[in-house]
């Protein structure tokens, strides 16, 4: 029963902020509530990786006719880390989030977001899937348009046009599979697709499963609606946002491409890996020439997604094993960026790189906080992000993809160039005379509480790499052999 | 049946994106309604559509072989729901970007990547 946790809980936290008016109130329970999440993440983690997969199937009907919820390791991983997010976010949120009238239901809508999210990690079904994006979907539009600015707006425009069409894709991809198989429990359709050898036919649906994800995780030729959007927020949605929402899109790829769309390996792996390079590359040349802090991470998302896209084409389970774990790194990394950004913007009032400076003199618990998640993404030792790319380089080379991890690896110095060009501008060079006469701000350990949160949890998956690889090689394993997970839906 | 249907899926979705591509933000919400309605159509299409038969099982208790399959119905019932609430907040959003803005022309709206 414990598998229905991590839906349940939210909508009863969204029913407990719906009551809520006062502000103190909305505050502490989100903040017990995303605690709470975590602890239940945690203890899902501690039992699927002691006791193998939680299953169970909702309605009284039994599987594959009803909707299966299932845990394995692979959802396990993304729930405990989405969940660190989760509480680093909520307390972000006490002092950053936009305050006034209208702005009291945000808490409800940052708990109908993890409620999407997950969803999306814990469904066994095609179609319940695509339901829990739609909820994820929709609670992001309203959180991107909250501050209700005409920055926003248009930006929230541009947004949802191509969700929505990527929505659109997933829906005629799930009404041809259903067609085709005549099921959508994704157990279910392990087992049928299995021995299926007509490619063809699959790979029209396997097509629109790609462009709907891919629009998800912003891969190359459909992720222009990020850049586009992903400034615009109030600084907590985008750290949230920059986290969580694309590697949905990621562990989608992640669960369909391993399960059952694994007919045709030839095609689909050569269009992934043009697909990851491309992204990959673009991504970071297109960060380096941005100068507003939240635009160069917006893109450097992009960049960091193709490496999660190579692990997935390479294949073998260290591949995938690599690129779980890049994806767990670089949400926990990628949200601290975010989130530090928005400190600088406390200090100095500003996103753009040309209007701030000085800050290590001023704050050198800020400039450390920095240093972490920024290292970590470039990839040093002893940091979570060296492990990442290590995996990942080291399965490249072993499974004799040289161009792509030749790609890969040059790409890691466009991240550490647009990580230097943060540090140096915003931290080492001198103020410019504008701010220096205004009075220093000073961050209270509130404020640098969920970037330190963040911080740590990086520190300890660099320690700790050895645990955490064994963790994602034990999910790529299951990927790559789901007889355990058919097994476990089926007989429910 | 089937035929027609699939033509009119077909219909749907050159001018769901037809409109998609026009400047105007009320013309791209009523494209993103054509493309739903296709897709919900196509959903529903996917499993084959068996005219005249009876829902109900006989009162023999044998099952009836021809029903028609009532999950890409149920399916599609959702994604209705779905797509009826998606529409309703754009135009909200659309209404609040007019008030903001002043014009319904996508071209007019700045790059937001430049700013």
């Amino acid at each position: 029963m414990i598998a229905i946790f991590p839906i349940l809980f939210p909508v009863i936290l969204m029913l407990i902020h719906l009551l809520i008016r006062k502000e103190k109130a909305a505050v502490i329970s989100g903040i017990t509530g995303s605690l709470l999440l975590l602890s239940g993440s945690i203890y899902i983690f501690i039992k699927v990786f002691s006791e193998g997969n939680l299953a169970m199937v909702v309605g009284g009907w039994d599987a594959p006719y009803g909707i299966s919820i299932v845990i394995d390791p692979l959802s396990a991983l993304f729930l405990l880390v989405s969940s660190v997010i989760v509480v680093a976010i909520s307390v972000f949120s006490i002092n950053f989030r936009e305050k006034g009238r209208k702005q009291a239901k945000y808490y409800f809508f940052f708990f109908s977001l993890v409620l999407g999210i997950n969803g999306s990690f814990t469904t066994g079904d095609v179609f319940n899937m695509y339901v829990w994006f739609e909820v994820m979907l929709l609670s992001s539009f309203v959180l991107i348009n909250l501050g209700f600015s005409k920055e926003q707006l248009r930006a929230g425009i541009k947004y949802m046009a191509l969700n929505l069409v990527g929505s659109l894709f997933f829906l005629a991809g799930i009404g041809l599979l259903y067609g085709k198989t005549g099921t959508l429990n994704m157990a279910h359709l392990a087992q049928i697709l299995m021995h299926d050898e007509q490619s063809l036919l699959i790979n029209t649906s396997a097509m629109l499963f790609f462009l709907a994800f891919g629009i998800k995780a912003a891969i190359f030729p459909l992720y222009f609606w990020l850049p586009a959007s992903y400034h615009t927020p109030n600084i907590t949605v985008s750290s949230l946002f920059a986290g969580i929402l694309t590697k949905v899109g990621v562990y989608a790829f992640i669960r369909f491409f391993t399960l059952f769309f694994v007919q045709d390996p030839l095609f689909w792996h050569n269009l992934l890996f043009v697909v990851a390079g491309l992204t990959m590359v673009l991504g970071g040349m297109a960060a380096t020439s941005k100068y507003e802090t939240r635009k160069i991470l917006s893109y450097h998302i992009i960049s960091q997604i193709g490496y999660m896209i190579m692990g997935l084409a390479i294949f073998t389970p260290l591949g995938i094993a690599g690129a779980i774990f890049f994806a767990l790194h670089n949400m926990l990394a990628k949200t601290n960026t975010f989130v530090v950004s928005g400190l600088i913007n406390r200090m100095r009032g500003s996103y753009s790189l040309k209007e701030v400076g000085g800050l290590f003199k001023e704050s050198p618990v800020l400039a450390v906080l920095f240093i972490i998640p920024a290292f970590a993404l470039a990839g040093i030792p002893p940091l979570s992000g060296f492990y990442a790319k290590f995996i990942l380089i080291k399965a490249g080379f072993e499974d004799g993809h040289y161009w792509i991890t030749g790609i890969a690896i040059l790409t890691g110095m466009l991240t550490l160039y647009s990580m230097i060009k943060i540090w140096n501008e915003a931290f080492m060079k001198k103020a410019p005379e504008a701010i220096e006469e205004k009075a220093i701000i000073k961050l209270s350990f509130l404020d640098l509480l969920p970037s330190i949160l963040l911080g740590a949890a990086t520190i300890l998956m660099g320690i700790f790499a050895a645990s955490m690889f064994n963790f994602t090689y034990e999910a790529a394993e299951q990927l790559l052999n789901p007889a355990d997970y058919i097994y476990n839906v089926m007989s429910k | 049946m089937e035929i027609i249907l699939a033509i009119f899926v077909g219909v749907l979705y050159t001018a769901g994106v037809y409109m998609l591509l026009r400047r105007s933000i009320l013309k791209f919400i009523i494209g993103i309604i054509f493309l739903s309605n296709a897709t919900n159509l196509l959903v529903f299409l996917a499993a084959g559509i068996i005219p005249g038969e009876p829902v109900f099982i006989d009162e023999s208790g044998t099952v009836a072989r021809n029903l028609a399959d009532p999950l890409p119905q149920a399916l599609v019932l959702t994604a209705v729901v779905i797509g009826l609430g998606i529409v309703v907040y754009l135009l909200a959003v659309k209404y609040r970007l007019f008030y903001e803005t002043q014009t319904d022309d996508l071209d007019q709206l700045k790059p937001t990547e430049e700013e």
